[in-house]
Formats: C-alpha cells, sequence, structure tokens
C-alpha cells in the first residue's frame, strides 16, 4: 500500500529528530558554539526551498517574497559555513611554537591571523 | 516517478547524510574542521540538486531567475561579511541574526506557499503552514531583540510592564485561535494577522528576559529556527528540508535543556514566562565572615609558585573582554612549570561553548579547557583556583537546600588549596545572593577590572620571579 505524503513526512520529520539527538549529545561543551553556527548553516537549507518558491513566483508580492527569502537563507548558509570555519580553525592542540620558552604568546600570535596578546579593540 | 526524480531524491538523501555524518565529526576538536566541510559538500549538493529540478522542468521564469539570483547574491555577500568580520566576543549576536534569517525565510517559504494555493487549501497542508508560519515569525522577531539586547541596541535588563504577561497570552491566543479558524476557512488576510501576532509574540517573550539568560533564549530559538526548516520542508513537502530542520531542532533542545539545567531552571518556567524576572526569593542571608584582599604582587606569588593552577573564567572575563590576558598570563606561569587548566561552566558565556571560543581565539589550546564534570575533581589537587568574574557557579550554597541557588551544578573552587577572586567589588551575581566563598578563610578577593587585574599580574610574576 502507499502511504499519504504526510505519514511520510511525519516518519522522517521524527526519525531525523532522534538521530539529530543520538549524534549531537556526543558534541562536547567545549564546541557548543561552533555546534549552534553549524545547525545555523545547515538550517540554511531553506535556500532550496527558497529557490522552489521563485518558480512559482508570478507577481510583485511573490517576487518580493522570493527576493527576501532567497537573501535571508543564502546570509544563513554562507555566513552559517563560513563563521564554523573560522572558529573551528582556532582550536588547537597546541599552541604553534618553537620550544624555545621565551615569550610564547609573541611567537604564536605570530601564526594568528587575529591579533594575540592585546584586546579587541573594543 | 520519473528518472530524474528518483536520482534528485537519492542526492538529497546524500545531502542529508552528510549533515549527520557532519555533525558527527564534531565530538572532538581534531576532526571538527572536517565535520564543517562534510556539512558544506552536503549544501552544495543538496541546493545543486534544486537548481537542478528547476532547470530540468523548465519552471522558472526569467524574472523569478533574476530575482532568486540578486537575493542569493544579496543574502550571501552580508552573510559572508559578517562572518568574515564578527568578533568572538559578538557571536552570540551573529548566531542570533543568523536565527532570525532563518527562522524568517522559513515563514516567507510557508506564506508564498499559502498565497499561491489560495483558496484550494488542504487541511493537512494548512496545519503545517501555519506552524511553519507562526514558529518562523516567531524566531524573527524573537531573534533579533535577542540580538538587539546582545549588541546592546537594546537594554539587556528584564523590560516589563504590568499585565505582560497576559498580554503574552493574548497574543498567543490570537495566533492559535484563528491559525485554527484559518485551517476551516482560509484567508489571505487572515494568515496576515497571524503573522503579526506571531511576530510581536516572539518581541514580548524576549523583551522581558536578562542579559544572564541570554544562553538559554538562544538555544530555544536555534530550536524554533530548526522547527521552522523543517515545517517548511512539510508544506513544499521537501525531505532534505524536514531533516535538516529536525537535525537543528534536535541540537537546539540538547542544548536548550543543557543550558537551562545549569542555570537551574526547568525548561518549562523558562518557556511559560518568568524568563529572569527574579521569581527566586530573596536570599537565605551566607554565613557572615571576613573578605580578606590580597594585592598583585602576594598573587603573583602564590600563582608563580603553586605547581597547579586552574583558572574559573565566567561571564565578568569576557564582558571585560580579557580572553587574552588571561592566556597571557597563563603562558607565563607555564614557562614557569605551573600546570593550568581552564574550568568552563556551561553558562560561563553568553551563548553555549562561547567561552571555550573566546579562549581558543586567544590561543589556548583546546586540551586545557575542562569541562566541568572532569575537572571538578581536580579542584583538590590544585594549589590555587583563580575565579575571574564568576559569581554564582562557583557559589557553595548551591549544594544546601533553602538558597535561590540550590541544586545548581556548581565548580567545586572551594576544594582547591587557595582561592584568588578577580573582581570589582563584592555585588552580586545574577542570582542576587552572597557567595559564600568569598568569605571562605582560603579566598583572597583582588578587586579590580579583570582585564587591569590580569596584565599587573603578568608583570608582577614576571619581575618577581623571573
Amino acid at each position: 500500500m502507499s502511504y499519504p505524503a504526510l505519514l511520510v513526512d511525519v516518519t522522517i520529520f521524527v526519525l531525523a529528530l532522534w538521530v539529530g539527538f543520538e549524534v549531537i549529545s556526543k558534541v562536547p561543551a567545549t564546541l557548543h558554539t561552533p555546534l549552534m553556527s553549524a545547525a545555523n548553516s545547515i538550517h540554511g537549507i531553506v535556500l532550496a526551498g527558497a529557490i522552489l518558491i521563485a518558480v512559482t513566483a508570478h507577481n510583485a508580492v511573490g517576487y518580493v517574497i522570493a527576493f527576501l527569502a532567497a537573501a535571508f537563507a543564502a546570509a544563513n548558509v554562507v555566513g552559517g559555513y563560513v563563521v564554523t570555519g573560522r572558529m573551528l580553525k582556532m582550536f588547537r592542540r597546541k599552541p604553534a611554537l618553537p620550544t624555545a620558552s621565551a615569550a610564547p604568546a609573541a611567537i604564536s600570535g605570530a601564526t594568528e591571523p587575529s591579533p594575540n596578546g592585546k584586546g579587541p579593540g573594543a | 516517478m520519473s528518472t530524474f526524480d528518483w536520482v534528485i531524491q537519492l542526492i538529497y538523501v546524500l545531502a542529508a547524510s552528510c549533515f549527520v555524518f557532519g555533525l558527527h565529526l564534531m565530538n572532538t576538536p581534531a576532526t571538527a574542521r572536517r565535520g564543517n566541510q562534510v556539512s558544506t559538500a552536503g549544501m552544495i549538493t543538496a541546493v545543486g540538486a534544486t537548481l537542478a529540478i528547476v532547470v530540468h522542468g523548465n519552471l522558472i521564469s526569467t524574472t523569478g531567475w533574476i530575482v532568486m539570483i540578486a537575493g542569493a547574491m544579496v543574502g550571501s555577500a552580508a552573510g559572508l561579511y559578517s562572518a568574515r568580520t564578527v568578533q568572538m566576543t559578538a557571536m552570540p549576536q551573529l548566531v542570533s541574526m543568523f536565527n532570525a534569517v532563518g527562522g524568517g525565510a522559513a515563514a516567507l517559504v510557508g506564506v508564498h506557499d499559502y498565497m499561491n494555493a489560495g483558496a484550494g487549501v488542504s487541511a493537512t497542508t494548512s496545519v503545517t503552514t501555519l506552524l511553519d508560519v507562526i514558529i518562523g515569525a516567531v524566531t524573527f522577531s524573537g531573534s533579533l531583540i535577542a540580538a538587539g539586547k546582545l549588541q546592546g541596541v537594546i537594554t539587556s535588563a528584564p523590560v516589563t510592564f504590568p499585565g505582560a504577561r497576559i498580554v503574552n497570552l493574548l497574543l498567543a491566543a490570537v495566533a492559535v485561535g484563528l491559525g485554527a479558524y484559518v485551517i476551516a476557512s482560509p484567508s489571505v488576510w487572515l494568515l496576515l494577522i497571524i503573522i503579526v501576532a506571531a511576530l510581536a509574540f516572539g518581541i514580548s517573550m524576549v523583551m522581558p528576559i536578562g542579559g544572564a539568560d541570554m544562553p538559554v533564549v538562544i538555544s530555544l530559538l536555534n530550536a524554533f529556527t530548526g522547527t521552522a526548516v523543517a515545517m517548511a520542508g512539510f508544506v513544499i513537502g521537501n525531505w532534505a528540508l524536514i531533516i535538516a530542520g529536525a537535525l537543528v531542532g534536535a541540537s537546539g533542545g540538547i542544548l536548550t535543556k543543557l543550558m537551562a539545567d545549569a542555570m537551574n531552571r526547568s525548561i518549562r518556567n523558562i518557556i511559560v514566562g518568568g524568563f529572569g524576572t527574579g521569581d527566586a526569593v530573596a536570599a537565605v542571608a551566607g554565613p557572615g565572615g571576613n573578605v580578606q584582599s590580597i594585592a598583585a604582587d602576594d598573587a603573583a606569588i602564590q600563582l608563580a609558585y603553586a605547581s597547579k593552577v586552574i583558572v574559573v573564567p565566567g561571564y565578568g572575563l569576557a564582558a571585560a573582554q580579557a580572553q587574552h590576558e588571561v592566556a597571557a598570563l597563563a603562558d607565563e606561569l607555564e614557562s614557569h612549570g605551573v600546570e593550568v587548566s581552564y574550568a568552563i561552566h556551561p553558562v560561563a558565556g553568553r551563548m553555549p561553548g562561547h567561552m571555550n571560543v573566546l579562549l581558543a581565539e586567544a590561543n589556548v589550546p583546546y586540551p586545557q579547557l575542562k569541562e566541568m564534570d572532569e575537572i571538578n575533581p581536580e579542584f583538590a589537587r590544585a594549589d590555587v583556583a583563580l575565579v575571574i568574574g564568576a559569581n554564582d557557579v562557583t557559589n557553595p550554597a548551591a549544594r544546601r537546600a533553602g538558597t535561590a541557588i540550590s541544586g545548581m551544578p556548581i565548580l567545586d573552587v572551594d576544594q582547591a588549596k587557595s582561592i584568588i577572586v578577580i573582581k570589582r567589588s563584592m555585588g552580586h551575581g545574577y542570582a542576587g545572593i552572597d557567595n559564600e566563598l568569598y568569605v571562605d578563610p582560603k579566598t583572597s578577593m583582588y578587586f579590580a577590572d579583570a582585564k587591569k587585574a590580569l596584565t599587573e599580574l603578568t608583570a608582577a610574576v614576571k619581575t618577581l620571579v623571573g
């Protein structure tokens, strides 16, 4: 027999929730911020939805909605992945420094894209 | 079902697998970057498959293409710019903004679908559309308010007025009640009223929330966004959206629970209201006692001659943006052979895991960042616990019954052989009660701004111990 679409959708939704709980409960607290921004980029999949509504838009209101949805979703996807990557790059096992003990902060600072040893300009 | 549809569906399954596997790889910092790349690949695949649908069916008008591409380019540019330039201290605001646009996009998908379907919409589609639109709109306005509060554009103090809770309930009732009516008799105008009510509810839900509760709020809104996206997937019948939305919903849900537990609040208490509005009754007075203060030189000597130091950074450290200074002090101590680690309470920053990112940015290697359960047994072996801008999460009163923070999980700082607390004043933490740690005979208070104090300590260690 074939099942109604909604029933299939609900099944997929519920199973994906459980998979999500299983996988995400293993993420350590250290990575919770990158996890959340990675989750942000994943819900950027709504871009696929935005593309599909652009198909059915046929009047001004429809186009405005499609434009906004595409812009919002694209910001979500691109920004989410870039910022997650940026954060994860900062997590390192050892600060990148040679064996010398002198001024380790200054040396590791040289390999960092962001200024080290000073607070952000605020 | 044509071969083409088969292929597209299989590609969506592949993309969804990439999302799951990418999240799985985030279970250690060592593989997390690869996880993000796998997830990115999944996203490119999914978007590519969606474009293939559109091109294959030749479904889209020229205007449609222009609108879509223009929107995507504007959004990508904005996203890229903010992702590249954001400071790590401002990460909670950015995540909040991404929650807002994600929820907003999901709501717009629902609205558009509803308007197209017109009066011919079926009841089941109506239900998912309404859930999509309501949750999406609440997330959109709520996240904007949260971002405004975090950025300081809107006061971070709880904003309430008499009857606020009744207004909230009314708005919720309007949205849900009209929603039920709209299912029976579809109307685009009523849907618009529902959207306005949902937007207003998002605002009135987040306005009364204080800054210290932000980790819970952001997590909750993250879960909302995921759910809204999944609902959008129901509306347009797209499994990729359903699966991705469910994954994000699960992630946000877990983080909400973790944050709520760490702040000693039930999720029910948070959702129903009284969010950060001090429904904790006034404090049971702690045992009185003398507070000892300490000067930079003495503190420096204590730290430099310790064999094991545990740093306990709190919200105050993040607020003072002193993460680079604390890392510099730790480096200095390590060069004298002191073992330094960091005890991170789950709510130490303004969002889950925020403190870890701030310290990672300051070049602290992640093996030194210890979670609460991991570090608590180690305090007894620590010569000095250096508490910087952390308050309630170190208060031993949490172990007793009858205080505002009873039962809250805390860091066992009082087990250390000696304790140095850097703090601006004896002011209360978020719970509004005295911290018994401060009058412990083993504790010395170093009253100063975190940034200044840490710079002084580092300098003192350098000159005194060389």
